[in-house]
């Protein structure tokens, strides 16, 4: 085990659906907070050894070198049509893709849309950081009005590049989809300087465990997790769960907009 | 199940080849001119006439239906779509994808006419597309040239057999004119084989687990898993290059051509003869691997003329003359638009170079 991973696993505990090795996640990326959500929902249900992830293309492209369960790698954008594909021979297995925004919500908004409108049994995790992370800050289609981006020096001009994207919204405008959620996850300070509000996180964690429910019972389930990109942003940590808060929250606000099974009134 | 006669177009004798070798997933994105074969697989899909036949989709794009292909593939399942030069265009991205990650998987291009819409007639033009991997990143392809009726029906078995045997996707080239052409033909009674997929990722049980990822971001990981493709691509070269020939022991002159075009030469080569001029066909039945040493082999033995016939402005020949190496004539008669030679221009070309 190497030293980074003598730290990490101490202070959060091993699970069997994590394999260990330290992410590559900013500090402060929600990215790491979801990887282990999603980890503690999948030994929860017992499900690992039936689990194959896709990976997308963005920062989740990693995700499967610490999630300890089959993988298969999606081009940019096509997550969704990779797990349908998987799902229509192999109702049996679970499959889930964490998409950032650039994949879902850009360069594969069809595949998503098309994989809601038929309820595909998939479970799509947004993380949407309203920036493409990766590739080093360009503009994405969630990005609000007004913010400076590599590709948009000048802020971000709806007049000429539209407004931001409410995904959640569109996946929740067709008829089939069983589960759509949003969470506002970032850790938030609090006035005293040592307490954070996780509950961002705790939510989270619901919601994952309810869109892997609801796929079970063979609907279609996405998570949009309204995160940070501290690095991109050009902010301090801190700063970016504050600008999260001010901006993001009201522009995506998070609540329940779908939940055709009723997971969550149990 | 007995063997069974039936008189049907390429496209559909494509559909049921595949299900008789245990198809269990088409997905689907219609295009002129191979729509007959998601049309006869829905059909039969409603009918649930073949039990190993487990999902027809219609995908919302060629990219959706690839990347379901791919998805279907990777849990070991024998997956497979169709497509014309427009699609088959988009389908480059999922065959580098699928390439990568070493998923055997079957893909259909029913080539038709010109650059961009072009039209519905017969062409070759997406030789290069399809052997040379049209797609991002360099991956051996597996090509795959039918030229009847009764090979459409059967390559679908043979490209599932390689696709399984080396882990990689493969083409199966087709025209228009096969498409649509019809013939009668017999389906043999043939157990569909079942491949070892112990790779597959269908959830991780005891300590293995399978990452199907063709992200290599260390670059000596990336080095290694290229000289990996690329002995892939070399093993495959050696084994599997795959030719008929008819004349070819004799021939002053030999034709090269494959799919409608091997059709034209066959009679060309016929008549010919009848006037003694002793000809031959070399017809490719693999593309890619090219059969080069057959070639070569014929030379050596002292054919010295190639006319090579393809539907496009040369693509093939530029195989046939990097297997001459220079030792011996080789000469293009090409179509493009739709339209075919007859088989007495090819008689009048070949005569011209005989001379």
């Amino acid at each position: 085990m190497t030293a980074a991973a003598e730290l990490y696993e101490p202070k959060l505990g091993a699970l069997p659906t994590l394999t260990g090795t330290p992410t590559h996640y900013c500090a402060g990326c929600e990215h790491g907070t979801l990887t282990r959500l999603i980890a503690k929902a999948i030994d929860e249900l017992g499900v690992r050894e039936r689990t194959v992830m896709v990976s997308s293309v963005g920062c989740s492209v990693l995700a499967h070198e610490y999630l300890n369960v089959d993988a298969v790698q999606a081009p940019h954008g096509r997550a969704p049509a990779v797990m349908a594909g998987i799902k229509r021979v192999r109702p049996d297995l679970l499959t889930f893709a964490v998409q950032g925004d650039g994949d879902a919500v850009s360069i594969g908004l069809l595949e998503l849309l098309n994989a809601a409108n038929r309820g595909e049994p998939i479970t799509v995790f947004l993380v949407n950081n309203a920036i493409y992370g990766m590739t080093g800050g360009q503009m994405a289609p969630t990005t609000p009005s007004g913010m400076v981006t590599t590709t948009t020096p000048a802020g971000r001009d709806p007049v000429t590049t539209g407004p931001p994207i409410d995904a959640t919204r569109l996946v929740a405008a067709f008829e089939s989809p069983a589960y759509v959620k949003r969470v506002f996850l970032p850790i938030l300070p609090t006035p005293s300087p040592r307490v954070f509000n996780a509950r961002g996180a705790l939510e989270g964690a619901k919601a994952v465990r309810h869109a892997f429910e609801v796929q079970q019972r063979g609907g279609f389930a996405f998570v949009e997790f309204v995160s940070t990109c501290s690095v991109n942003w050009k902010l301090g940590i801190l700063e970016a769960k504050r600008y999260a808060a001010e901006v993001l929250r009201p522009l995506f606000p998070p609540g329940l907009y779908r939940d055709r099974f009723a997971v969550e009134g149990r | 199940m007995s063997d069974v006669r039936e008189f049907l177009k390429g496209n559909e004798a494509l559909a049921y080849g595949a299900l008789r070798t245990g198809l269990n997933a088409y997905f689907a994105y219609p295009i002129t001119p191979s729509s007959e074969i998601p049309e006869t697989l829905a059909t039969e899909f409603a009918r649930s006439t073949f039990p190993d036949f487990r999902t027809f989709l219609q995908a919302a794009s060629e990219l959706e239906a690839i990347n379901m292909v791919i998805g279907a593939a990777a849990t070991g399942a024998k997956a497979m779509t169709a497509t014309s030069g427009p699609g088959f265009s988009l389908k480059q991205e999922g065959l580098s994808y699928a390439a990568g990650m070493e998923l055997p998987l079957l893909v259909v291009d029913v080539n038709r006419a010109g650059p961009g819409l072009g039209n519905l007639g017969p062409e070759q033009t997406d030789y290069f597309q399809a052997t040379r991997g049209g797609g991002h990143g360099g991956y051996p392809t597996l090509v795959l040239a039918p030229s009847s009726v009764p090979e459409m029906a059967s390559f679908p078995a043979l490209g599932f057999d390689l696709a399984f045997a080396y882990r990689t996707p493969v083409i199966l080239l087709a025209d228009a004119f096969l498409g649509q052409l019809k013939e009668d033909l017999v389906f043999p009674d043939v157990p569909s084989p079942s491949y070892d997929v112990a790779w597959a990722a269908t959830g991780a049980r005891g300590e293995a687990r399978h990452v199907l990822s063709s992200l290599h971001l260390e670059l000596a990981d990336q080095s290694r898993h290229s000289r990996h493709l690329l002995d892939k691509r070399t093993r495959i070269a050696q084994r599997e290059q795959r030719a008929e020939e008819v004349g070819t022991e004799d021939a002053e002159i030999v034709f090269v051509a494959y799919g409608i075009c091997a059709r034209l030469a066959r009679r060309a080569v016929r008549i010919l003869r009848s006037r003694s001029i002793r000809a031959g066909l070399l017809r490719p039945i693999t593309l890619a691997p090219f059969p080069e040493r057959r070639v070569r082999q014929l030379i050596e033995q002292g054919r010295r003329k190639f006319l090579v016939v393809e539907l496009n402005a040369g693509q093939m020949v530029d195989d046939v003359r990097l297997a001459a190496g220079g030792a011996a004539n080789v000469e293009l008669l090409g179509e493009m638009g739709g339209l075919l030679p007859s088989s007495l221009d090819l008689v009048r070309a070949a005569e011209a170079m005989a001379r």
